[in-house]
């Protein structure tokens, strides 16, 4: 790893000063990712401010049925929170697949969205529920903050404080992973709400993507026989050593189909 | 040069460390506590899990100056002496290694899912046991193992 200036801020005031003091500055958040690409010296940052110690990015709040996630909270934490549990039992679920034990309990929600990991989970829930992410500057709704392969909307020096989830009528998350990585070689979050239903992919394309022909069917009919005949177009999804494209557009529908079956089930409305 | 302040195995340690020094590296090279393993630079292998404030995580994959004023558990502080943790006597039990190199990490997984699962089934020790890879054994020793001392632990109170 290259040599950097560590720093520990104890608030968010102090992360955006660092950040804006330093040459080439790094928030470091859960570091599941972020550690391992500068151990393999594929980033080379001035300074790396720890959001670690910053206890107001912490926790879970629940007003009405709409549910903030401090953007620092562990995906562990989130997995095992019970207003999250009732109100959008998918959401516990999606946190409690993601990578393995150690990861969720280092792993953050923040770190996991502004990565933007085109195999992440978390982008999947964020767009299908609908959530609003907020930052140390404003506001931004899911359909906005995914912006391609890595990328966001957030702005150099940027900080996600807390993401916001409605709690949705029924939801499901299904996801065929990788079983070395456990990243989702194709993911499927499925939300339906009183105004209708959103479904995001994860994984298999360069960013988490809406499909709105799923929608419509589902808008419809809210089942998994809704979804006969519907094929997905493998124009423009990833292909790589795990999977091709023509794979991943198969299993979208069949992410889809277990994810409709699944919250069918749960019948939470 | 930044310094870290932290308990090991119960004993106090204060030390300088570079920012840029994994976790792992300041119990191995610095601590000279080898029992912990590099297995992989990718974060997956999990050889390298210990314990910081009782919770499993990969050390490969933390700087040593975010655990300053963590506890930490290594294999090394499972049990005093000569003596085995009633989860390290399963592996030994039920063979539950072959080459040895995953094991110091698949007992801390292990032995920190059974003190929150007591009562785990086969299926959750496979599914608790996903960031430790193991390339000699085809798991099944080390699942009985885990099953097998997840109960000891249980009586052992």
């Amino acid at each position: 790893m290259y040599e950097f200036n560590y720093q520990n801020p104890a608030s968010v005031d102090a992360a955006l000063a660092a950040h804006q003091d330093a040459d080439d500055g790094l928030f470091l958040a859960g570091g599941q990712t972020i550690v391992t690409v500068m151990k393999q010296r594929l980033a080379m940052p001035s300074d790396v401010i720890d959001l670690n110690g910053i206890e107001d990015l912490r926790g879970i709040t629940t007003r009405d049925s709409v549910i903030s996630i401090g953007s620092m909270t562990t995906h562990a934490d989130v997995a095992a929170n019970a207003d999250v549990r009732r109100l959008i039992p998918a959401l516990s679920d999606l946190a409690g697949m993601i990578g393995d034990p150690h990861v969720r309990n280092r792993g953050t929600l923040g770190g996991s969205i502004a990565n933007n990991d085109p195999a992440a989970d978390y982008p999947a829930a964020v767009v299908a529920l609908g959530a609003t992410v907020h930052t140390n500057q404003r506001q931004i709704d899911a359909g906005d903050f995914f912006t391609n392969l890595f990328e966001t909307a957030l702005e150099e020096g940027e900080l996600i404080t807390k993401v916001d989830f409605p709690g949705p009528e029924k939801a499901s998350y299904e996801k065929i992973h990788n079983p070395a990585s456990r990243f989702a070689i194709v993911g499927a979050f499925i939300a339906k709400f009183r105004d209708g239903v959103r479904v995001a992919v994860t994984g298999a394309g360069p960013c988490v993507f809406r499909l709105s022909e799923i929608e419509d069917a589902l808008n419809a009919d809210f089942q998994a026989a809704a979804l006969d005949g519907i094929t997905v177009s493998s124009d423009r999804l990833n292909s790589d050593l795990h999977a091709s494209a023509q794979y991943r557009a198969q299993m979208i529908t069949v992410a889809a189909r277990r994810a409709v079956t699944k919250a069918g089930q749960g019948d939470r409305t | 040069m930044p310094v870290v302040s932290l308990t090991i195995n119960g004993t106090s340690v204060v030390k300088d460390v570079a920012a840029n020094t994994l976790l792992v590296q300041f119990i191995r090279d610095e601590l000279g506590l080898t029992g912990t393993h590099v297995g992989c630079d990718t974060s997956q292998c999990g050889a390298c899990a210990i314990h910081v404030n009782d919770m499993p995580v990969k050390s490969c994959t933390m700087l040593a100056v975010q655990a300053d004023g963590c506890k930490i558990t290594t294999i090394e502080g499972l049990a005093p002496d000569d003596n085995l943790h009633p989860m390290q006597q399963a592996f030994h039990e039920h063979h539950g290694l072959q080459c040895g190199f995953c094991t110091p990490g698949m007992v801390m997984t292990a032995v920190a899912f059974a003190k929150d699962n007591p009562d785990a089934t086969e299926q959750q020790v496979r599914r608790a046991l996903e960031g430790n890879l193991c390339r000699c054994t085809g798991y099944q020793n080390i699942i009985d193992a885990v099953l097998d001392g997840a109960k000891a632990m249980r009586e052992a109170g």
